[in-house]
């Protein structure tokens, strides 16, 4: 049996909750004020998903990257994936923010967005 | 030299300053001018790319730079606002209600009829925690390695040993993970962390960062550059306890070691808490000088920036307010009671909202906050996981407060 | 006539500033990357009275007369100097006779205005000290200033007047024939020389031997330092404050700064002479400690939580612990070594002596330069003008209003000037400008001055070190 005690992200009460899986992979959430508590904690234990964020390159821009996120929570085991494939992308300024940098990335099913302007600079700066 | 004449004037256009612009421009006033030294608005919200901001404010959790953006829209709206970058505050003359700012323009004498101040806070330096050792290449606040990393495209290093568990250092730990950097530990001299439970799951637990309380470093050692850092455990009072010394071979130290109010400009006629450095302030936001007002970290250090925002806009209205009508009511004493460290405000004038703000003095897993005004109870209720690092925010309407001085106490 | 300067500490320079005062060849050979960033960087910075000077010394002929010299020199090379004068207490009644002791020493050596005070007397002049303090003896002349400043100055003027500075230059061998100099083979190159002068601080014997001249044995005695946040205890004290010194030494100071601050130490650890110990600048936990628990017992309102710095530096200490300067069985090879305390002080007079000295050792008259020029102009510091001419000065030149580092109020115009004088590293704009040494401790303003200097030199910032070779301050790029 796997037990985890976590803070409940879902609303600012930030009930503790206690999650217990069970060997046939049941899942017991206590120490939740709401339904909601109950989906956090099994999805947590389950299959924990974040939010990532962090940068893209930016070419010919006024900086020299453009910050980026996940539109929607992906699956946190793919995490370092994602990085790399962000490592490799480049996106032209200008960049605003909302901007679609990458739809659906890793099949995840979240886009990777903008989250930043970064205006157009025919001279980039430091890179 | 060149004189101006201005309704007010804010100093700072991070997330108070902006806050309290659109606070003062929305109780209409003739011209709000912001003065903000660095060369771009919105504070060190352009430098979080994390997320986390504006649950509270937008209803909507952002990362710090789509927050900035949509304050800065907002402040857009208002045509009597200006907002200007690259302006110091050089010197300001309290009895003339003169500030003195420079910038590659020449020198301008602001004259306001009200002033706002949201000038922030900086990060303790190492020397500020007396590390022994060297002094090598390698040493940087969370801040500076943030900057360099999210705006400059620059690592710090490749192999980092993090000091301090507050949420910069946290979100600092992830932030250099996901990006190749190897971070060995946090370290944290208290007996629990600093930062908020999300931040130890999500920047910690889920890299398998570990965290070393009750333990502070002793010494960093490096010729040019770091080559090792030393820890070790604490007793109660705080002294490194011998033969528990653990050497970590690092290149690079980031200090998440506290932020203090950048109130030092205000010293010399505002009243300053001597302990935490912020500007003394009361439920409008104003100083102890009745045409200054302050707002944001330069008053109390703030766990969300949504509240920084909603202060920020509390002290521009009042300060309008002031400016229009000379707004000036009754002010009673705010009281820091039992096991209360941090309270914000000192004082609560007549006719406000009271927004408290306190850190508790130790961690406590079950505590009744209540807020009393002579014989009434304006607010009570059990709290449960108190901790000094998670800042708890009562709101009371002005509707319910009478006069008189008011305490505000955590009972077991 | 070549002379070459090993050393370009503040003894170093300064020599090379007089020579530079007569038709001679300077050469000024420093092994850092930077100018008065060895001994001379890490000290208490004092001007000393003269009165610790035992009669008879070679320290108590030049102690006086150098600080009496720092006036001129101050105002010639624009470095800032403030005679706050000293106060050295007494808890006891044996240091009370040990205050009527050095007051007696003092009288001998020349030093003016001593005065012995009285409890009531110290404390009104300086309320923060301790009241069980008995009696204090009082020295208008002794005074605070900014010891690699004047290094730095005395070198740019130097440079002005024809010197040639070479740095990241360490001498590896020093060639002689028939006991005489003949060359110096250096990292970067070997010249020909008549007249060395070693001025190589914590290396002076080491650079002795390799004339095989006569040298004293030195080891390095270091000495760690607490600095306190000048925006939290500006004027805190107005004078320096001395312990009743002791065999070990003049003890544990409690002084402003010239920016403001106030510099709490040092410590007094003699450390073995070998190699490693040499550049040891490590500070401790138990110096931290001593110097706490001794400037609580002087000042027992200062508070350390408004610390903002600490570090150490080494003092070149020899058995004899006293200066060992002048002419040696080598021909043109001049020692001016184990420049402990009062080195600082005692620097301009002992320029002025070596210049005398080596004419006379070699039988040579040096010919007056007609055209030496004696001022060098300070880095203006614009938040310093009243604001109407500040004001001025931005109108004919914007950047003397874009402010770099908020803390300390410095310009982009002063760092831009800071390069032309020499700055490459983070260290060589921090102590030229004293930007980053404020409160933010460069927080705010590093990667600002890093933007600036590597536009100014045509790298990445990157490439920017902080204060040497190998101190790279950033590692590489998040994305390439």
């Amino acid at each position: 049996m796997k037990v985890e005690e976590m803070v409940c992200i879902m609303c600012p009460l930030g009930c503790r909750l206690v999650v217990k899986q069970e060997d046939n992979g049941e899942i017991n959430v206590s120490g939740n004020r709401c339904p909601r508590g109950i989906e956090y904690g099994k999805q947590e234990m389950v299959e924990p998903l974040r939010i990532l964020t962090s940068s893209v390159l930016v070419l010919n821009g006024d900086m020299p990257l453009v910050s980026v996120k996940t539109n929607k929570p992906i699956p946190r085991r793919v995490i370092m994936q994602v990085m790399d494939i962000l490592k490799n992308t480049k996106v032209e300024a200008p960049v605003r923010v909302g901007d679609i940098i990458i739809k659906d990335v890793l099949n995840t099913g979240a886009d990777i967005v903008a989250t930043r302007n970064v205006e157009r600079r025919e001279k980039s700066s430091a890179t | 030299m060149r004189e101006k004449n201005v309704d007010i004037l804010v100093i700072g256009a991070g997330a108070a300053g902006l806050g309290a612009a659109i606070g003062a421009a929305r109780e209409g006033v003739n011209e709000v001018v912001l003065v903000e030294r660095d060369d771009r608005s919105g504070g060190v919200l352009n430098q979080c790319i994390h997320n986390g901001f504006g649950l509270h404010y937008f209803r909507e959790e952002l990362t710090g730079p789509e927050y900035a953006e949509r304050i800065k829209r907002i402040v857009q709206q208002y045509p009597n606002i200006d907002v200007k970058v690259e302006q110091y505050v050089h010197q300001i003359d309290y009895k003339r209600k003169e500030v003195i700012v420079a910038s590659t323009e020449g020198i301008t004498v602001y004259k306001p009829k009200a002033l706002i101040v949201a000038t922030g806070a900086r990060e303790r330096p190492m020397g500020g925690i007396l590390v022994p050792g060297t002094r090598p290449a390698g040493v940087f606040t969370a801040g500076v390695a943030q900057r360099f990393v999210n705006l400059e495209n620059r690592l710090p290093g490749r192999r980092a040993i993090i000091v301090g568990s507050g949420d910069i250092g946290l979100i600092m730990a992830r932030r250099l993970t996901l990006e190749g950097v190897e971070v060995v530990a946090v370290v944290e001299r208290m007996p629990y962390p600093g930062g908020l439970e999300r931040n130890i799951r999500q920047c910690l637990k889920d890299f398998n960062i570990p965290l070393y309380l009750s333990h502070t470093v002793v010494g960093i050692y490096g010729r040019e550059r770091l080559e090792e850092v030393v820890i070790a455990q604490l007793d109660e009072s705080f002294k490194p306890i011998p033969g528990t010394e653990k050497r970590f071979k690092v290149d690079t130290l980031i200090l998440s070691v506290g932020l203090i109010p950048q109130s030092t400009l205000f010293k010399d006629f505002l009243k300053i808490d001597p302990w935490t450095k912020g500007i003394v302030t009361s439920s409008s936001g104003r100083s102890s000088l009745n045409w200054i007002f302050a707002a944001g970290n330069c008053t109390v250090i703030y766990d969300l920036v949504d509240w920084v925002t909603e202060e920020g806009t509390v002290a521009g209205k009042f300060a309008a307010m002031y400016v229009k009508n000379s707004w000036e009511p009754a002010k009673f004493f705010v009281e820091k009671g039992q096991n209360v460290g941090i309270l914000f405000p000192s004082w609560y004038e007549e006719g406000t909202n009271l927004n408290i703000y306190l850190r508790v003095k130790k961690p406590m897993e079950e505590g009744t906050i209540r807020v009393k005004q002579r014989n009434n109870l304006l607010y009570s209720k059990k709290h449960l996981n108190l901790s000094p690092s998670e800042m708890i925010s009562i709101k009371i309407p002005e509707s319910k407060i009478g006069s008189g001085d008011i305490l505000v106490e955590v009972l077991e | 006539m070549r002379i070459g300067i090993i050393g370009a500490g503040v003894v170093g320079a300064l020599i090379a500033r007089e020579l530079c005062r007569y038709d001679v060849e300077v050469l000024i050979f420093e092994k850092n990357w930077d100018v008065g960033m060895g001994v001379t960087k890490a000290n208490s910075a004092i001007v000393h009275a003269g009165y610790d000077d035992e009669p008879g010394t070679v320290r108590s002929k030049f102690c006086v007369p150098g600080n009496a010299m720092y006036t001129e020199l101050s105002k010639e090379l624009q470095f800032d100097l403030k005679r706050i004068g000293s106060l050295v207490l007494a808890f006891k009644d044996e240091e009370i006779r040990i205050l009527e002791e050095l007051y007696k020493r003092g009288e001998m050596n020349g030093v003016p205005g001593l005065e012995i005070w009285d409890r009531d007397r110290i404390l009104s002049y300086e309320p923060n000290i301790n009241p069980e303090v008995m009696a204090a003896l009082w020295a208008p002349t002794a005074g605070i200033t900014e010891p690699w400043m004047v290094a730095m100055a005395a070198v740019e003027n130097a440079i002005e007047n024809g010197a040639k500075l070479f740095l990241d230059t360490q001498v590896l061998e020093i060639v002689t024939e028939n006991q005489r100099v003949k060359k110096l083979v250096t990292n970067k190159g070997e010249f020909e020389i008549d007249v060395v002068i070693n001025a190589a601080g914590m290396h002076g014997d080491e650079v002795a031997k390799m004339a095989g001249a006569e040298f004293v044995p030195l080891h390095p005695r270091k000495g760690e330092y607490i600095l306190l946040d000048k925006q939290e205890f500006s004027g805190f004290v107005k004078s320096i404050l001395f312990p009743t010194p002791s065999v070990l030494g003049k003890g544990t100071l409690v002084t402003p700064t010239v920016d403001g601050g106030i510099l709490v130490g040092p410590t007094a650890v003699d450390l073995p002479p070998e190699r490693e110990f040499r550049e040891d600048t490590s500070t401790t936990l138990e110096g931290f400690e001593a110097l706490m628990s001794k400037a609580l017992k002087m000042t027992p309102l200062i508070d350390f939580r408004a610390s903002i710095k600490t570090f150490a530096g080494l003092r070149p200490e020899s058995p004899q612990k006293d200066f060992f300067v002048g002419r040696t069985s080598v021909i043109g090879f001049f020692n001016v070594i184990a420049m402990r305390s009062p080195g600082l002080t005692a620097a301009p007079a002992i320029a002025k002596f070596i210049v005398e000295e080596v004419q006379e050792s070699i039988g040579e008259t040096f010919q007056k330069k007609s055209d030496f020029k004696p001022t060098r102009e300070r880095i203006k510091h614009y938040a310093d003008l009243p604001a109407s001419v500040w004001d001025e000065e931005i109108k004919k030149d914007p950047l003397a209003g874009r402010m770099i580092c908020f803390c300390n109020k410095v310009t982009e115009r002063e760092i831009l000037e800071a390069i032309k004088r020499g700055a490459r590293t983070i260290d060589g704009i921090k102590f030229r400008t004293r930007a980053m040494f404020g409160s933010c401790q460069g927080g705010f303003c590093m990667h600002r001055i890093m933007k600036i200097l590597a536009r100014e030199f045509g790298t990445d910032i990157s490439d920017i070190r902080l204060r040497s070779e190998g101190s790279f301050i950033l590692l590489g790029q998040v994305r390439k």
